[in-house]
C-alpha cells in the first residue's frame, strides 16, 4: 500500500510538469499565434481584438495562473475553429481513441504470442528464423504504409473489411492491426529471448528431469517467468499506442483524438491544439503509472527496490 | 577468440552502405529533374524513360525517391547527431556535477520523457511551422533526452574505475575527464542507441511529413510522397510503393545493424 502512495505522489510533479511543458510550447516558443491564425496581412485592430479575447495581452505570469485556476476546474478554453469548449470536444473523441488504443494493443498481444512461443521453443529452427524474419518486417513496415497496404488487400480487393471509419468491431480490426504491428513484433522478439533463457534455467531442467515433456514444462513451470520482462515492456510500449493512433486514426479516418488535433494544427486553433497535446500527454503519464502497479503486482520484488 | 558468426551486422550494414550509395550517388546518376512536372504522364506506370513511374503530376518517382532519400536520411542522421552531442553533454555533465544538478537536470529529461516522443515533435512542428531546419528542431528537441540518460549512467558507473581515478589524481579537469576518458568508454552503447535512432528517426520524419507537418512540397521526402500518393491508392498503388519500401528497407538496415552492434558489444537496447 506505501508503494502505491509513492507512486501516486511521485505522480504530481511529472504532471505539473507536463502541464507546464504544454503550456510553455504554446506561449514561449518564437512566432505569433494570433498573426498565425488571421495571417500575416491581417489588420492591426483584428490582431488585438483577437489577442484580449485569448488572453494573450495579459502578462504571461497571469496567463499561467489562469490556465492551471481553469484546468482544476476541467475547463480548457474554447476552440476557435469550432466555437466550443475545447473540453466537450475533447470528451466527444476520446473514447474513440482508447477503443483504437486498447483493441491495437489487443491485436499486438494476439500476433506476438504465437510468434514468440514457436521462436523460443526452437531457436534457430525454421520455425524461430521465420517468425522473427516475420517480427523484423513487423518494425521495420512503417504503420503509414501498413495501413494503406492492409486495405488495398482487405477492403478492395477481398472485400472483407470495411474501408474506413468508426462502426462495429468489423471496422476496428484493419486500424488494430495497423497500429498494433510493430508492437507486436517487438514484444514477439522480447517473449523469445526470454524464452531461450528460461528454457537454459536450472528449474526448466529439474522439471524435464522429473518426466514432463518439453511443451508442459514450457506451460507450467517456464512461460510464467518468462512473462515478467514482457509485461514491463509492454508497459513501457503502450503509452506509444495512444501516440500511434494519431496517424492510424488519420488513414483510416477515424474520429479520434489524434484527427481532432491535426484538424486543429491546420486550422491554427491553438486553444484546442493546447488542449489534445494535454490529453495525451496526461494519459500517457497514467498509463506508465499503471503500468508499474501492474508490474508491482506481479513481481513483489519492485514494491522493496528503493 | 573465434570470431563468432553475426549476420545481423552483417546484412545491416550492407543494406546501410546500398542506401547511403543511393543517397550520395543516386541524384547525381540519374539526372531526371525531380521537380519537372509533365501532366501528359500524370500517375504513368513504370516504363524505360520512368522506371518507377510518375506521380499524379507526372514528376519521375525515381528521381524523387532518390532526392527524398537525400532528405530523409539527412534529417535523420543530421537530429541523431545534434540530439547525441548535446545528451551527451548534459548526461556527462550532469554525472560528474552529481549533486543537486544532477537532480535538476534528471528531473527536467524525465519531464521531456513524460511526453510521448511523436506527440512533442508534432506540436513543436505545428508551432515552428512547416520547413527543413524546423523539422530538425522539432525532432531533435526531444532526441537528446535518451542520450542523456544514457550517457548519465555509464559515466557514473565508469567513474568509479581506477584508470578514471589515475587521470583525476594527476589534475584532469572534468572536461578533459569527460572528452578523453569517459565517453571513449560510452562509445559502444552510444553507437547501437544512434543506429536505433536513425530508423526511428526515418519513421518519425516520415509521420510527421505524413501529417502535412514536416518536409514541405514540393521538396521531396519519402514520407510527403507516401502522403500525396495516398489519394491514388486505388489507380496507382505505385505512388505509394516505392517510399514504403524505401522507408522499410532503410529502417530494416539500420535496425538490423543496431541488432547487431548490440550483439558484438553486449548490450543494448
Amino acid at each position: 500500500m506505501r508503494y502505491f502512495a509513492r507512486r501516486l505522489m511521485a505522480l504530481v510533479p511529472v504532471a505539473l510538469g507536463v502541464v507546464t511543458l504544454t503550456f510553455a510550447l504554446i506561449h514561449l516558443v518564437p512566432g505569433d499565434p494570433v498573426v498565425a491564425m488571421l495571417g500575416d496581412y491581417a489588420a492591426p485592430a483584428d490582431v488585438q481584438a483577437l489577442r484580449h479575447e485569448l488572453g494573450l495581452d495579459q502578462p504571461l505570469w497571469r496567463q499561467y495562473v489562469l490556465f492551471l485556476y481553469g484546468l482544476a476546474h476541467g475547463d480548457l478554453g474554447e476552440s476557435i475553429s469550432q466555437r466550443a469548449s475545447v473540453a466537450r470536444l475533447i470528451r466527444e473523441r476520446y473514447p474513440a481513441t482508447v477503443e483504437l488504443a486498447l483493441a491495437g494493443l489487443a491485436a499486438a498481444i494476439l500476433i506476438a504470442f504465437p510468434l514468440g512461443l514457436i521462436a523460443g521453443a526452437d531457436p534457430g529452427g525454421p520455425g524461430d528464423l521465420g517468425a522473427m524474419g516475420f517480427a523484423i518486417l513487423g518494425i521495420s513496415v512503417p504503420h503509414l504504409y501498413l495501413g494503406p497496404l492492409l486495405m488495398i488487400v482487405f477492403s478492395l480487393d477481398l472485400g472483407w473489411l470495411p474501408l474506413t471509419g468508426r462502426g462495429g468491431f468489423a471496422h476496428l480490426i484493419l486500424p488494430a492491426f495497423t497500429l498494433g504491428a510493430a508492437l507486436a513484433a517487438i514484444l514477439a522478439r522480447m517473449l523469445r529471448q526470454s524464452l531461450v533463457e528460461v528454457i537454459g534455467a536450472d528449474y526448466m531442467r529439474t522439471a524435464r528431469a522429473k518426466g514432463l515433456g518439453p511443451v508442459r514444462a514450457l506451460f507450467r513451470h517456464g512461460l510464467r517467468n518468462a512473462l515478467t520482462p514482457v509485461v514491463t515492456l509492454l508497459g513501457l510500449e503502450a503509452g506509444a499506442l495512444l501516440t500511434g493512433s494519431i496517424v492510424t486514426e488519420i488513414i483510416f479516418s477515424w474520429p479520434g483524438l489524434g484527427r481532432l488535433m491535426i484538424a486543429a494544427i491546420n486550422n491554427r486553433d491553438y486553444p484546442l491544439v493546447q488542449g489534445c497535446v494535454l490529453v495525451f500527454a496526461l494519459s500517457y503519464v497514467v498509463v506508465n503509472l499503471l503500468t508499474d502497479l501492474l508490474y508491482s503486482a506481479i513481481d513483489p520484488r519492485v514494491r522493496l527496490a528503493r | 577468440m573465434k570470431p563468432r558468426r553475426n549476420p545481423s551486422l552483417i546484412a545491416g550494414g550492407a543494406i546501410v552502405a546500398l542506401i547511403a550509395a543511393v543517397a550520395i550517388f543516386g541524384p547525381a546518376l540519374n539526372r531526371t529533374d525531380p521537380l519537372a512536372i509533365d501532366l501528359g504522364l500524370s500517375l504513368a506506370g513504370p516504363s524505360p524513360a520512368h522506371p518507377l513511374g510518375c506521380d499524379s503530376l507526372g514528376r519521375d518517382i525515381l528521381a524523387r525517391i532518390l532526392a527524398g532519400a537525400r532528405v530523409s536520411l539527412g534529417v535523420a542522421i543530421v537530429v541523431v547527431a545534434v540530439s547525441m552531442a548535446i545528451g551527451a553533454f548534459v548526461g556527462g555533465a550532469a554525472a560528474l556535477a552529481g549533486g543537486r544538478v544532477d537532480g535538476l537536470v534528471m528531473r527536467a529529461v524525465d519531464i521531456v520523457l513524460a511526453f510521448p516522443g511523436i506527440l512533442l515533435a508534432i506540436a513543436l512542428a505545428a508551432i515552428l511551422g512547416p520547413g527543413l531546419a524546423d523539422l530538425v528542431v522539432a525532432l531533435g528537441a526531444i532526441g537528446w533526452t535518451g542520450y542523456a540518460r544514457l550517457v548519465r549512467g555509464e559515466v557514473l558507473s565508469l567513474r568509479e574505475r581506477e584508470y578514471v581515478e589515475a587521470a583525476r589524481a594527476l589534475g584532469a579537469r572534468p572536461a578533459r575527464l569527460l572528452w578523453r576518458h569517459l565517453l571513449p568508454g560510452v562509445a559502444g552503447p552510444l553507437a547501437v542507441q544512434a543506429t536505433f535512432g536513425v530508423g526511428g528517426l526515418i519513421i518519425a520524419e516520415a509521420a510527421l511529413s505524413f501529417l502535412g507537418l514536416g518536409v514541405p512540397p514540393p521538396a521531396a521526402s519519402w514520407g510527403n510522397m507516401l502522403d500525396s500518393g495516398r489519394a491514388f491508392i486505388l489507380i496507382a498503388p505505385h505512388l505509394t510503393t516505392a517510399p514504403g519500401v524505401a522507408i522499410g528497407l532503410s529502417v530494416l538496415g539500420f535496425n538490423l545493424l543496431g541488432d547487431g552492434l548490440a550483439q558484438r558489444f553486449g548490450r543494448g537496447r
